[in-house]
């Protein structure tokens, strides 16, 4: 059970928060044919744009109400009315998402209300649906507001139904932020192995996974979550959710549709792997396929492998709640320790880990503790590379955002497979910075056949510390 | 600020486009069909490459958490820039007023932590709606912490990016530039030294310390810049130089004109992108220096540079001779990316011109001709469309168009902020060909075409259906999402 501290200085140093805005647009980028529109100024939009296309290398679709001088004292109700209309005539998109940002909220916007208003000056795009979600950047973080939109998308899109189990091979996964398209493609692919055709919402691993498509461009969303499929979530047989960060939107969905829910704070490590295919077996009433057998093995064959490395590695983490319960559960399962844990605003799930203390904090708290705490090893995003390079600590990239990689999409963390891949990776990252025992020279070589090494020792010693193999 | 100060700002006398009703750059934002950042973003730009100062942006975390350390200038020195800070105001701190005392401790931890050599305090879009008196907490903070703190009023809603550069640079010429004297004037043995400055320079990917070893060879110090590899010192002692040269930048030309008004330093604009702009802001300096000395080296120094550069040179002009570019990028680059490609012996189909004042589009007519094709919007639709109608070979743009030019299959060079490589100066365009070269000639392009080998439908990345030219004026109403 781990303590809660905090944050207690003025200033936010190499901040490890990216806003809830942001968290709510990557959702509404998981559905088909869709576009997110930020309601607040320019900025937060063109920042959030080139934020995803970093991290994503994907060209991303996302508009703005832009909000100037005069729509921020006049009152800013006529841009979003306006912008609304633009998206549906100019892109003809199905699902608008239309988050907030902090300076309408500070006004008071209430964006339901604009909603219902365009509705009724506008009722030729009744047939779009748009989906307000209040994601100030002052609350929350970008898992959070992920987790708002999802549940917005659920109110809006999924009937009330009871019809739950009609659709008898179809189970709905609900994804949160920390997944990536590569993990979506693995839990599609796990379903499969058991006949079962997931429905996953948001879908990033449908519009954001990197492929080419036919056509040279869109302006819309090239994939992701087609809304008849989430109207169809309620005819179910069963909801898999995964991550903590989503219980609110699993409790709407099933309160909707009464299909039955089965939570999962992550698939990570071979315990959560064996409860999320044990589930799938009891739903679909299967033996485990010889190929799922297969993979369990081989990540118990890396587990075996790999611990050397990952025995008692003193491993610091940063990163959102969701991430860092399944990466926590992962290394301490292969051995490793958890002495330094920082995550940019609070969880319930965070007291899960498996570790005294929890910082809500910045990258500068991270390094401030991961010394304190001898950390060996470093797990966050790509900004913590500069801590990393300081502290003289392998880095593993993990959460949003990686800028300086590529593949961070096509990374697969979750699943027997994506498992092995991590403990492989952090054991090679180990082995990478493997500290050699640096020779030791006795003072009698000299005058004997070894006196001319002595002269090279100096050298030879000075960058003994960090040996490559 | 008051919308009269913004207003104010749009107001540049030196801007030749000045009397224009409605100037490119300050445009109202047409909701739902947006383009581009905000003034924050646009402040960020201008001052975040001043290396030693600690920069706070006093705000919710959307507009640090999501953009910091995402720039690709570079440091030869202190990393401090590179460091995100921000008061990461929460709901209670904005409920409570208590952001401007949040604000008052953040520069003092910024101060104790890591003894700056200025704190730059950046207002966002919530700060100021609430209300936080910026100026008078920095002026506090400055007496209380003995730092200097340099407030930047830049909220996101104050307009474009393009207003956000201008408040910066007037920002500077308010706070920094002429608050400290620089040191006497080196002396070598045979020449005489020159103080310069440079605006708007930002040493993208080091691109600068291809050209900074050539005024060093000539004596001519930069005494500051705004704001490549720049320290705070330096940028306050920038009213004492001989000359000025601002680069690719008409948004800062507010500065040039202040600092020649209060200070009478002499101005001229250029560019270090290709072999013939390189040589030209050479020689403007010698002219606006009138040093005759100086002169016939600058002279002697262009001749060998330029005959080094031609034979790098020679074989990259032998595969890029006759190569078709699309150039889509703002401002100055419009026109000053043209002659460099122009050098390598490549055609220009059209340019962008989106940023760009009169005067550029002036010089984008010297060099392209009269009958220059201009592209005022750059969705993915207007710039593909304009790409295979003309048979160019590459999309030379930024890097938010980076994904439209490789989802459609085309050959990119990125060519804004966030770029990778250095393109200035003579040594520069041998990196440029290089890049050019890279992207257009990669057997990529063709793998990618080709369809499966069992597919009986069109081939993957079929060019659109080319519009006609005049078509192009409806595209650009259409593509303004991506832009």
């Amino acid at each position: 059970m781990a303590e809660i501290i905090r944050r207690s200085k003025p200033l936010s140093v190499s901040p490890l928060k990216a806003s809830s805005t942001l968290g709510a647009s990557l959702a509404f980028l998981g559905l088909y044919r869709a576009m997110p529109m930020l309601h607040g100024a320019m900025g937060c939009t063109a920042f959030g744009k080139i934020f995803l296309t970093r991290h994503f290398r994907e060209p991303i679709p996302i508009q703005s109400t832009g909000m100037d001088h005069v729509a921020t004292v006049m009152g800013a109700d006529e841009n979003v009315i306006e912008g609304l209309r633009t998206l549906c005539e100019k892109h003809k998109p199905e699902v608008i998402g239309l988050p907030t940002t902090g300076l309408p909220e500070t006004q008071g916007t209430d964006i339901q209300r604009l909603v219902r208003e365009f509705r009724a000056a506008w009722p030729q795009y009744d047939h779009i649906s748009i989906i307000p979600v209040n994601t100030p950047d002052y609350t929350g973080s970008l898992e959070s507001g992920f987790a708002l939109a999802v549940e917005a998308i659920i109110e809006t899109l999924v009937p009330v139904s009871s019809q739950a189990g009609r659709r008898r091979h179809q189970v709905n996964v609900l994804a949160n932020a920390s997944l990536t398209p590569g993990d979506i493609e693995a839990i599609r692919e796990w379903c499969e192995a058991f006949g079962l055709r997931a429905v996953v919402l948001p879908d990033i691993g449908d519009s954001l996974d990197g492929h080419l498509i036919e056509a040279e461009y869109a302006t819309l969303t090239a994939g992701g979550t087609p809304r008849d499929e989430i109207v169809s979530m309620g005819e179910s047989v069963a909801t898999l959710v995964i991550g903590e960060s989503l219980r609110r939107a699993a409790d709407a969905l099933r309160q909707r549709t009464g299909v039955p829910d089965h939570h999962f704070p992550h698939l990570m490590g071979l315990d959560a792997c064996d409860r999320f295919t044990e589930t799938l077996a009891a739903i679909t009433g299967l033996t485990v396929p010889a190929r799922i057998e297969r993979q369990r093995a081989q990540l118990q064959d890396a587990m075996v492998d790999s611990h050397f490395m990952t025995g008692f590695l003193r491993v610091a983490l940063a990163g959102e709640a969701d991430l860092l319960t399944g990466l926590s559960a992962l290394l301490t399962q292969s051995g490793a320790q958890l002495v330094a844990a920082v995550a940019p605003v609070s969880a319930p799930s965070l007291r899960t880990l498996p570790c005294a203390e929890v910082l809500l904090g910045d990258l500068q708290d991270l390094e401030r503790v991961a010394r304190a705490n001898g950390a060996r090893f470093l797990i966050s995003n790509a900004h913590a590379d500069a801590s990393a390079e300081r502290l003289g600590l392998p880095l593993l990239r993990a959460g949003f955002p990686q800028y300086d990689r590529l593949g961070a999409a096509a990374r697969v963390w979750v699943g027997y497979r994506g498992s092995r891949a991590t403990l492989f990776d952090i054991a090679n990252l180990v082995l990478e910075h493997h500290h050699d025992i640096p020779a030791y020279r006795s003072r009698f070589w000299s005058g004997g056949p070894r006196e001319h090494e002595m002269s090279l020792s100096r050298a030879a010693q000075g960058d003994a510390g960090m040996v490559r193999h | 600020m008051k919308a009269s100060e913004i207003a104010a700002l749009k107001d540049e006398p030196a801007c030749d486009h000045n009397k224009v009703a409605e100037k490119a750059g300050c445009a109202r934002p047409e909701p739902g069909a947006t383009a581009g950042g905000c003034p924050f973003d646009g402040a960020q730009i201008t001052l975040l490459p001043i290396a030693d100062v600690a920069h706070i942006v006093h705000g919710p975390i959307g507009c640090s958490g999501n953009s910091w350390d995402n720039r690709g200038t570079r440091s030869s020195g202190p990393k401090l820039y590179r460091v995100g800070m921000t008061t990461d105001l929460t709901e209670q701190d904005v409920i409570m007023g208590r952001g401007e005392k949040r604000l008052f401790h953040a520069i003092k931890q910024a101060a104790d932590e890591y003894a700056p050599a200025a704190v730059f305090v950046y207002a966002t879009c919530v700060t100021a709606v609430i209300g936080d008196d910026l100026e008078a907490v920095c002026k506090a903070a400055a007496a209380r912490w003995g730092v200097p703190v340099v407030p930047v009023d830049c909220a996101g809603f104050y307009g474009n990016k393009n207003i956000g550069n201008r408040i910066a640079g007037e920002t500077l010429v308010r706070h920094v530039i002429g608050t400290r004297e620089p040191g006497p004037t080196p002396t070598l043995p045979d020449i005489q030294v020159h103080d310069i400055s440079l605006i708007g320079e930002y040493n993208i990917a080091g691109e600068f310390w291809k050209v900074a070893p050539l005024f060093d060879e000539l004596g001519l110090r930069i005494i500051g810049s705004i704001s490549g590899d720049a320290r705070f010192a330096e940028v306050q002692t920038m009213h004492r130089a001989e000359a000025s040269m601002v680069v690719c930048a008409r948004a800062l030309v507010n500065v040039a004109r202040r600092v020649e008004e209060r200070w009478g330093v002499p101005w001229f604009e250029g560019s270090f992108y290709g072999v013939a702009d390189t040589s030209q802001a050479l020689r403007d300096f010698a002219r606006l220096i009138g040093d005759p000395d100086l002169s016939a080296r600058t002279e002697a120094l262009i001749a060998r540079e330029e005959a080094l550069a031609e034979a790098a040179l020679a074989p990259w002009r032998e595969r890029l001779r006759g190569k078709r570019a699309l150039l889509y990028t703002g401002g100055v680059k419009s026109w000053s990316i043209i002659s460099a490609l122009q050098d390598l012996g490549m055609t220009v189909v059209a340019s962008g011109t989106r940023k760009s004042s009169e005067e550029d589009k002036a010089r984008i007519r010297e060099l392209m001709g009269e009958d220059a094709l201009m592209l005022d919007e750059g969705g993915p639709k207007t710039l593909l469309g304009t790409y295979h109608q003309h048979g160019a070979d590459i999309l030379i743009a930024g890097g938010r168009n980076l994904y439209t030019a490789l989802k459609a299959r085309v050959p990119f060079l990125d060519i804004n902020q966030e770029r990778e490589f250095g393109y200035a100066g003579y040594a520069g365009m041998v990196d440029l060909a290089h890049q050019l070269a890279l992207s257009i000639e990669s057997p990529v392009w063709e793998a990618v075409r080709r369809p499966a080998p069992w597919a009986h439908s069109k081939c993957a990345g079929t060019p659109l259906e080319l519009p006609v030219l005049a078509d192009v004026k409806t595209l650009e109403d259409e593509g303004a999402v991506h832009g």
